[in-house]
């Protein structure tokens, strides 16, 4: 099967919503109206076998309306095909279905999509930052946004990644309660910043001083 | 596929689902694997929940490498941006840097000579060679072979001295231009790399007597992190993981690039798509490497390793020095970068870790609108969740070897 059949069948499914494909180096690349993007793509996998979502990406197409996009490449390994779809998204409140019902791995790329240009994908089962740390002010690829960068707080150490917020443990077996200040204080769950463990300090020196 | 599994295995497990499903989540430890851990290969970070030994769920934690690579490739020339490339995955540069020049010369439409894919080929398997050598140690090392390692990293030095000997750098290759390379290889390459095809068997087969049929490498492999083939597409990892889960997907076979249609090689697949598989892919993949590598040092065409469009390529310097229209040519190409047209490509190249793609959106100009990578370890390593749930920590440790995942190109 060759995208030539495809594409019409495609195009006849969603009749009149999806404008036809436009080639560049033998690549074919569909518009898709972000609504259908889950519809289309289920469809696609369920049709013609496109088993492998092969990248996700944003782009910020920053001074035009609609700003955003999301590109797909969505590859079929018995057919030996690509297709490209994109969506096309406002600059306020950029929003779309997610995919990873479809392929889990568009799990990821939708995360670095949304750590990258703020797109939120609706119903994504962890939508978290995924390069930059969680709490990170801006979105760093938006044309915006210099290369130089702005600053910005640095994460707190404590473990956070996941669903996993913090250590059923808490306060558990592990700290050592031999009743001297000093190891007590090293126990870093105890304290969540370096500045706190200082003022701690100073404190029971005071007492001790008093 | 993976009915032959440990029952004792299944039914921990189930426990530890179990466990997960109740209110007892007491029972659950955390356990921070990383990101400085010596088999985490790099700064990955795992957050592991236990159940006793039993891994009930792990979260991967990445961008502690992260550079913002997408960001700068945007704001410079595509030449500019081929330094950037060695240190994507960083064992295997030479590889990284074709793939890079080939997506460039997709969008520019350039077709290269064929000396010049030949060499591109030549440096292409050696980085595979070497990146999968490494691999190979580090995973001999992890499931407790020491030796592997002194072995493999002996060989690897030896691609080291060929790098050096044709980039001039042993590491940070850049080695590619766009519509051409850097330079020719020098005289002296040739022999030292026949040098290498008729040595390299040796090690390879001590490296598998060693290891193959070891029974405490085989315990620490069979039936370990075993990736069905349906998980494995839904997933979208590729390269020698896909192979393993016994998919037929290899970018070289499935849509040649760069003269690979002119070579002979198997692509090995696995059957089981568990640890050992892909130690046995990648195995049989350096053998399949080192045939396409004697191939090549025995065709290598004669001829110009330059592609005849001169807008992209920089002119010879004696012309530049002597004509004017050569001298403005290179001033444009060195001060705005080459004429790239409007639109978009995608190019995918099979590299030692999987597809390593390039998304190049252009708007016209010398450097790109967007420049997406899609490096493979960022996708390969969503599957350690998958693979990891109901085994003990310490397989996880032939996991993630098995993996071999590297965080430069998955953090970009």
């Amino acid at each position: 099967m060759t995208l030539y059949e495809i594409l019409p069948q495609l195009y006849q499914k969603f009749s009149g919503q999806i404008p036809e494909a436009s080639e560049f180096r033998g690549e074919y690349t569909c518009t898709v109206p972000a609504t259908l993007i889950k519809t289309v793509c289920s469809y696609l996998k369920e049709s013609f076998a496109f088993d492998l979502l092969l990248d996700l990406s944003g782009v910020d197409n920053y001074g035009q309306e609609p700003r955003f996009s999301v590109d797909y490449l969505l590859y079929s390994i018995s057919h030996k095909i690509h297709l490209r779809l994109i969506c096309l998204l406002p600059e306020e409140n950029p929003e779309i279905d997610s995919v990873t019902s479809v392929w889990a791995t568009a799990n990821w790329h939708e995360r670095e999509a949304w750590d990258m240009y703020g797109i939120r994908f609706l119903d994504h089962p962890n939508l978290k930052r995924i390069l930059m740390w969680e709490g990170y002010p801006y979105h760093p690829l938006r044309k915006d946004f210099p290369l130089a960068g702005l600053p910005a707080d640095l994460p707190d150490t404590a473990v956070d990644a996941g669903k996993v917020n913090e250590s059923p443990m808490h306060g558990g077996p592990f700290i050592t309660s031999t009743g001297s200040p000093h190891s007590h204080a090293r126990e870093p769950r105890q304290h969540h910043t370096l500045a706190e463990l200082i003022i701690k300090q100073k404190k029971s020196q005071k007492t001790e001083q008093d | 596929m993976a009915d032959s599994h440990d029952n004792s295995l299944i039914e921990s497990a189930a426990r530890a689902y179990d466990a997960g499903q109740s209110d007892l989540n007491s029972e659950r430890m955390i356990l921070n694997m990383g990101p400085q851990h010596p088999s985490t290969h790099g700064v990955l970070r795992l957050v592991l929940e236990l159940d006793g030994e039993e891994i009930v769920d792990a979260h991967p934690d990445i961008g502690y490498l992260h550079r913002g690579d997408e960001k700068i490739a945007e704001n410079m020339t595509y030449t500019q941006f081929i330094p950037y490339t060695d240190r994507l995955d960083y064992l295997a540069p030479l590889a990284n840097n074709v793939a890079y020049a080939y997506a460039v010369e997709k969008l520019c439409n350039i077709q290269v000579p064929p000396r010049c894919q030949y060499i591109r080929v030549i440096s292409c398997e050696l980085a595979r060679i070497s990146s999968h050598l490494l691999g190979l140690g580090a995973f001999g090392m992890d499931t407790g072979a020491m030796t592997i390692f002194l072995y493999t990293f002996q060989e690897r030095e030896k691609i080291y001295d060929l790098c050096e000997c044709l980039t001039g750098a042993r590491f940070t290759t850049s080695y590619t231009r766009i519509g051409g390379l850097a330079h020719d290889m020098p005289p002296e390459f040739l022999p030292l790399l026949r040098k290498f095809i008729a040595e390299f068997p040796k090690t390879l087969e001590e490296v598998n007597k060693l290891l193959t049929r070891n029974k405490i490498f085989l315990d620490r492999t069979r039936e370990v992190g075993v990736l069905s083939k349906k998980d494995a597409l839904d997933l979208g990892v590729t390269g020698p993981i896909l192979r393993a889960s016994g998919v037929d997907y290899d970018v070289r076979k499935a849509h040649p690039y760069g003269g690979y249609e002119n070579f002979d090689f198997e692509v090995p697949l696995g059957t089981v798509g568990d640890a050992y598989d892909r130690y046995l892919v990648r195995m049989e993949e350096m053998r399949q490497s080192l045939s396409i590598l004697q191939q090549a040092v025995e065709r290598l065409p004669e001829g110009s390793i330059y592609a005849p469009e001169s807008r992209f390529i920089l002119p010879p310097k004696e012309q530049v020095l002597t004509r004017m229209e050569q001298l403005i040519n290179h001033f444009m190409q060195v001060t705005t970068g080459i004429p790239a047209p409007v639109g978009s490509v995608y190019f995918g190249a099979e590299n030692p870790k999987g597809e390593l793609g390039f998304y190049i959106i252009s708007k016209g100009g010398g450097s790109p609108h967007r420049l997406k990578i899609r490096g493979p370890s960022f996708v390969n390593l969503q599957a350690v969740p998958v693979m990891a749930k109901g085994h003990l920590i310490s397989d996880m440790v032939a996991i993630l070897a098995s993996l071999d995942f590297v965080m430069g190109e998955c953090d970009r």
